[in-house]
């Protein structure tokens, strides 16, 4: 036994001579010290990870069998649509694979959206993590990026109006609007053309780039180390040797918890995927079962939930403005509206981080802000002409809580410093 | 003009999805039936099956719902040489364009791709093919109650018989056809199972492996919690 402890020795110190493994196994596993009150809202961003390694794994079986091709086959359906039922019938387990990814997009969102709210109660994009923050709205940008390029692909009714309407957009922008929308279809309508360079944009372009932001935001926060549910530095207070006294090593002690979440995830997970893949026609949308149809503008085109709160901003918009249509500036504030976020660092002046120890004014405001955020997300699935309760007509609303939306954001640094904070503990405390 | 011709071919849909919630009718369960799948089949072989297409569905596929080859091959396949081929038809699109007005969809996903917030595809096709009414101002005699001026006659016409719609707008069968009432909802009920089962052939054991998979995870779990349990007991 000790001749086989000596070999594996003797091979860790020849790679580590060469390659600094220990090194980095310490700097952030075994001697990388988190905060020990890690609460419920802390999953999220191993589950992010372990979402993204679903993606790119089913997404690389996939692209074995996908056919990124408009034209029709024999039977009149296009190629690439019948790829995707091809998948879905002939490929061995092709099935569970495809509904892994059209799961495990939806299932991002809802993990990457939950991690940016722990972010925001927790105060964690706060000094000195401001970095941490920005790459972090660079990875939501790209994958946003990557949700849209992802979805034209299985070439379906909604794949194709959604990718319509969207490039349309581009084409509001004063002087290069229209010719910068044909060069993003390659076409004068979507076609052939962009499919196949939206599959390229899908499969190489945005996870390359999603990878590198996801390195960049886990190095950032290894050297500033995690914020907590207290919102206090436990660098502030280390022993003897300089180990933070609230910190623990993030091997073992997070990643045994973290097997415990990634479990309870892949149970919530596995009740979608198994028993109900289309999530009531808002993971799959039921208009997506039939083939793309140039001639046949569905009546109610709504992009998928995860982008319907901006779409709601977007059609709050309806006010022409310096002669530009309302188009352009709807455009605009649906940008602002994801865009907004990382300005959060410099727009919170508040003493304390934590929502625990924040006042009433934050508390209110920002829960008026979430349920708002539900409703616009809501709205966003619906048809401009929808009425709450059969009454209440939903555009109006949309427009005053868009107009709240941004509100919340531009005088964040008023009511951030005004309102009453309770001083902050020394140290964190288990809750 | 082309676009235009498709244009008003679709308004009705359009009005009809911007319109009041749509009443459909609740497509009786035979997901598990056996012989009630295979006469679906059967129906839809025969009468679907030849201007409808179901390119992404194999023949031999049928072997889900108790066909062996050899009874799929001669009892089944009247357009098909090998019993690993999808259900293609002879008819050319092109023609069919010019006879019916638009080519009749693939009926592959039709069952999944006709869901909607009224209700489940299965729900639309069980009242959409029990709700063909006489109609003379169209082409071919014929409309539909939940999807007006469409451009499919009622082809189980002599199987159904004759439906009017009166002046309360409720359907009246006036001339009975070769089946009662209460068999032709069975055998449509056959049908749509059928066609819901063609949509998604895999669901069946995706719901029974979902179960296996739950079990395996809740039996994790429990290691998993007590692992972790046993490595916090010091932290404080």
């Amino acid at each position: 036994m000790s001749k086989v402890n000596a070999l594996l020795q003797g091979t860790l110190d020849w790679v580590d001579a060469r390659f600094p493994l220990t090194a980095n196994w310490k700097a952030h596993l075994s001697e990388y010290y988190a905060p020990k009150n890690f609460n419920f809202w802390y999953f999220f961003g191993s589950l992010a990870i372990l979402v993204l390694v679903l993606q790119i794994v089913t997404g690389i079986f996939l692209t074995m069998h996908f056919k990124p091709d408009a034209s029709l086959n024999a039977s009149g359906v296009p190629v690439a649509f019948a790829s995707v039922e091809y998948i879905m019938r002939d490929v061995s387990w092709g099935w569970l694979i495809r509904y892994m990814h059209s799961t495990g997009a939806s299932a991002f969102f809802i993990v990457v959206y939950l991690h940016m709210f722990r972010g925001l109660i927790y105060g964690s994009y706060r000094k000195p993590r401001e970095l941490i923050w920005l790459f972090g709205i660079g990875i939501f940008l790209c994958l946003m990026g990557e949700a849209f390029f992802g979805y034209l692909l299985p070439w379906g009714q909604m794949s194709f109006w959604g990718a319509q309407v969207i490039v349309n957009l581009f084409s509001a922008i004063p002087v290069i609007g229209p010719d910068l929308s044909i060069w993003l279809r390659g076409d004068y309508v979507v076609g052939d053309a962009t499919l196949n360079r939206f599959f390229a944009f899908h499969v190489i372009a945005m996870p390359l780039v999603l990878v590198g932001l996801v390195a960049a935001h886990i190095i950032a926060l290894h050297e500033v180390g995690s914020n907590n549910p207290d919102g206090v530095e436990i660098k502030k207070k280390k022993d003897a040797n300089g180990v933070p006294l609230d910190g623990i090593p993030f091997h073992p002690y997070y990643t045994v918890k973290d097997i415990v979440g990634v479990i309870v995830f892949l149970m919530v997970f596995s009740v979608i995927v198994f028993f109900m893949p289309e999530g009531g026609g808002y993971f799959l949308e039921y208009n997506n079962f039939d083939p793309a149809d140039p001639l046949k503008t569905p009546p109610h085109i709504a992009p998928v939930w995860y982008f319907t709160p901006y779409y709601s901003l977007l059609r709050a918009v309806t006010y022409p403005l310096l002669g530009i249509d309302a188009k352009f500036w709807g455009v605009v504030a649906m940008g602002a509206g994801v865009v907004v976020f990382a300005f959060l660092p410099w727009l919170d002046r508040s003493p304390v981080k934590s929502i625990r120890y924040r006042g009433p004014l934050t508390k209110t405001l920002l829960t008026i802000w979430i349920i708002g955020f539900f409703i616009l997300g809501f709205l966003g699935t619906k048809d401009p002409a929808y009425k709450f309760f059969g009454s209440i007509p939903g555009a109006p609303v949309a427009q005053l809580l868009s107009v709240y939306y941004f509100l919340f954001f531009l005088t964040m640094p008023i009511w951030s410093s005004l309102d009453r904070c309770q001083p902050e503990p020394d140290r964190v405390t288990m809750k | 003009m082309k676009k235009l011709l498709f244009a008003i071919l679709f308004a009705p849909v359009v009005a009809l999805a911007a319109g009041a919630k749509l009443h459909l009718d609740t497509a009786p369960d035979k997901a598990n039936d056996m012989a009630a799948l295979q006469n679906g089949a059967k129906v839809f072989v025969n009468y679907c099956l030849n201007c409808h297409s179901a390119s992404y569905m194999r023949y031999n596929r049928l072997k889900d719902i108790g066909l062996n080859d050899d009874q799929v091959r001669d009892n089944l396949m009247f357009t098909a040489d090998k019993v690993g081929e999808p259900m293609r038809i002879a008819m050319q699109r092109n023609d069919a364009k010019v006879w019916f007005g638009a080519a009749p969809p693939d009926l592959t996903v039709i069952a999944r791709a006709r869901a909607s917030e009224h209700g489940s595809g299965a729900d639309w096709l069980y009242t959409y093919l029990r709700s063909f009414y006489r109609d003379e101002s169209r082409p071919t005699g014929w409309n539909n109650v939940i999807f007006e001026n469409v451009g499919m006659p009622h082809v189980l016409w002599d199987l159904q018989g004759d439906q009017v719609m009166g002046e309360d707008h409720k359907l009246k069968l006036v001339k009975p056809g070769k089946m009662k009432p209460q068999e032709y909802d069975a055998m449509v009920g056959d049908l749509v199972a059928y066609l819901k089962y063609m949509g998604e052939p895999v669901s069946e054991f995706r719901k029974h492996l979902g179960v296996v998979v739950l079990i395996f995870l809740a039996v994790f779990f429990v290691f998993a919690y007590a692992l972790k349990r046993e490595f916090w007991k010091d932290i404080h």
